[in-house]
């Protein structure tokens, strides 16, 4: 399945480009999780805290195909759909931070990120309810005759909720332009696909909606890209909704409070062979193979990546909480 | 006696009735293999299997809807809410079903069931997961509702709730799973709408429950030092709820103040005040004052959230004031 067995065409420095910025992309996210992770146990972030590691290649090779008026929403495990939509990442650590300079003034945290100018319009905590949410984005843009689509992500453990089937239900009847994507990582918390999903076959569950369905690699960035840029293009033309499984899987526990993981639910050994498909190493093994990065030009990003986040927790840490007013305002708009 | 945390206690009592009634079962998200996210649930799936505690997909509507059905038929279920934020995704068939068909079926139907989790603020889980669900459960006619503030109680109060004839929302404090207390070993049931004096003082009473209790606790120690003596009344449940204990302290104090975790706005402080001026007003000596949560969605940062949660420093304040 993976393209990295292929023989590349001779790529455009472009392409080369474009290459080398998704695996900026992924190392940022990867990098700023860890570091988050690390703050989570200092408790410089409070509250629930879900890393999309492991999980990168999804929103970067999606994401990195969108037109910049496309909308994103997602649930609560949303850093790297912000980071892959070119967020500030300053203002994402200072929002973790609880910090008034954070994307939501400190009041949202890790489950609940907007951002706005980037078209994020939100990741959701109550397991679901992106689905309707996004919805209504996609019904907006058909309403407004506009070209733009959405993207929406949500967990395997999501299509349980009614509100997926309802929703589903009416994009297909009024053909809203949206992309359906779950993040099919075989587990919600603690409990496997097998035993909260009567269809495992995700894609099958979805697909009486009278639109189509498909399942995807999403450990494999390149092939992510190549996917995301043929659907995205037909939900563009079609203005029908698609739905997307995606097989990836997350590498450090559901939540970073749970620290029964692994060996509760899962053993050691299945997360150490799913890492044999990490898709940084694996996206700089294929680009030093097919000679378009060489391992100092790998390393530049590595630094550049660092900085970045390091930057990022220097601005979190020395930035203000927000001052009491903020607590007042927003409630309602005045 | 033995120390246990609310935590196990409420595990005690899931065991005991477990073993108790055949038709009792646990339902929810993660109790099972996981164990539960608040671990209250820890080793029941090992020790009981499949058939008493059955683990479900994340689909609220589906699997509280699904215990009603059972409870109609006889058997009792227990259903966890891993909070109770997300029983709002449920609320069609805890306020249209749970609530009404003992009522619309003229008597015929019964619904024994207990939906029970944590609700509250304090853990920085922002808006979407810190609800205090109390005043919407016990707005509702045909639910019971039982809010324990100590570990005996969480005990007591849970195998009552299990053993009752209706449907009963049994609501725990995220903090508060860790709290030790004394814990009566084996048989132990508490009656609703039974208040307890937490504690006895002369001149103001504090109305409160669950993790408001606490914080009146610490509210009185501080006031004492001053020489002011504070009763407290921990009302346990809401419905049923003691009006004549709150009323009989009322009579001793002549002034009182509410306090709860939840928005003050149309909170369930607005009901006790209200009971108060129908029941004892020529007994008061002073306005009754609310001490609650602010009326915003809870903030994600740390020092929004504490003020945005009654804390200590403002039970301390609304008592001087209504001495003064
Ligand atoms: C309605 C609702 N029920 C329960 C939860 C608690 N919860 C948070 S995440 C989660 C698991 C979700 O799994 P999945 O949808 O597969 O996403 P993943 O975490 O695997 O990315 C659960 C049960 C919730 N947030 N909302
Ligand atoms: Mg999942």
């Amino acid at each position: 399945m993976s393209t990295r067995t292929k023989k590349p065409v001779r790529p455009s420095t472009e392409e080369r480009e474009e290459l080398l910025e998704l695996y900026r992309q992924m190392l940022l996210i990867r990098r700023f999780e860890e570091h988050c992770d690390k703050a989570y146990r200092q408790d410089k972030i409070g509250g629930y805290l879900h890393l999309y590691i492991g999980e990168e290649a999804l929103a970067v090779g999606f994401i990195s195909q969108l037109n910049s008026d496309d909308r994103v929403l997602g649930h609560y495990r949303d850093h790297g759909y912000v980071l892959a939509l070119g967020s500030d990442p300053k203002a994402v650590m200072a929002e973790l931070y609880g910090k008034v300079t954070g994307l939501c003034r400190g009041k949202g945290g890790s489950m609940h990120l907007y951002d706005k100018e980037k078209n994020f319009l939100g990741g959701y905590a109550i397991v679901g309810d992106v689905i309707g949410i996004a919805t209504g984005a996609a019904f907006t843009a058909k309403y407004e005759g506009s070209d733009r689509i959405v993207l929406c992500f949500f967990g395997d453990g999501a299509m349980n909720a009614g509100l997926f089937h309802e929703t589903l239900n009416m994009a297909g009847l009024w053909d809203l332009p949206i992309i359906y994507i779950v993040e099919n990582n075989k587990y919600a918390m603690g409990t496997p696909v097998e035993l909260h999903s009567a269809e495992t076959d995700l894609a099958k569950r979805a697909s009486v909606y009278g639109f189509p369905s498909e399942t995807i690699d999403a450990m494999d960035v390149l092939e992510v890209r190549q996917h995301a840029r043929r659907i995205i293009d037909q939900v563009r033309q079609t203005k029908q909704p698609y739905f997307v499984e995606a097989i990836t899987y997350r590498f450090v526990g559901h939540g970073a409070a749970d620290i029964t993981d692994p060996g509760s639910y899962r053993t050691r050994q299945e997360v150490e062979e799913w890492k044999q498909r990490d898709p940084i190493p694996n996206l700089a093994n294929y680009l030093l193979q097919n000679k378009l990065a060489t391992q100092a030009d790998l390393d530049q990003i590595d630094q550049e990546v660092h900085q970045v986040v390091e930057e990022a927790v220097r601005f979190a840490d020395e930035s203000p909480d927000p001052p009491l007013d903020v607590l007042w305002e927003d409630v309602l708009v005045d | 006696m033995a120390i246990k945390t609310y935590r196990e206690a409420l595990r005690e009592a899931l065991i005991e009735e477990l073993d108790r009634d055949e038709r009792v079962f646990l339902m929810g998200e993660d109790i099972g293999r996981y164990q539960g996210t608040f671990r209250v649930t820890e080793g029941l799936f090992q020790k009981y299997g499949p058939h008493r505690v059955w683990d479900t997909p994340i689909s609220e509507p589906g699997f509280i809807s699904i215990a009603i059905g059972a409870a109609i038929e006889g058997l009792r279920p227990v259903v966890e809410v891993m909070t109770w934020s997300f029983a709002f995704l449920a609320m069609d068939a805890i306020v249209n079903h749970a609530a009404k068909i003992l009522y619309k079926s003229g008597g015929a139907c019964r619904v024994p069931m207990v939906i029970r989790g944590p609700a509250g603020p304090g853990k920085q889980l922002a808006s979407q997961h810190s609800h205090s669900i109390e005043l919407w459960l016990a707005h509702s006619p045909g639910l019971k509702v039982a809010i324990p503030s100590t570990p005996a109680d969480a005990k007591g109060l849970l195998k009552t709730a299990i053993r009752d004839e209706n449907p009963v929302m049994f609501i725990e404090h995220p903090q508060l799973y860790l709290t030790k207390g004394e814990v009566p070993e084996g048989e132990y049931t508490l009656p609703f709408g039974r208040a307890n004096v937490v504690r006895e003082g002369t001149d103001v009473t504090i109305i409160t429950y669950s993790r408001g209790v606490v914080l009146a606790q610490q509210s009185a120690e501080r006031l004492k030092e001053e020489g002011i003596e504070v009763e407290i009344i921990d009302l346990r449940t809401l419905v049923p709820c003691d009006w004549e204990t709150v009323f009989q302290s009322i009579r001793k104090t002549h002034r009182a103040i509410a306090v709860h975790d939840d928005w003050r706005y149309a909170g369930f402080g607005a009901e006790i005040v209200a009971q108060i001026q129908e029941h004892a007003f020529d007994e008061l000596d002073a306005p009754v004052l609310r001490v609650a949560g602010a009326d915003v969605p809870m903030p994600y940062n740390k020092y929004l959230e504490r003020h945005a949660v009654p804390q200590v420093d403002d039970i301390v304040a609304a008592v001087k004031q209504v001495i003064a």
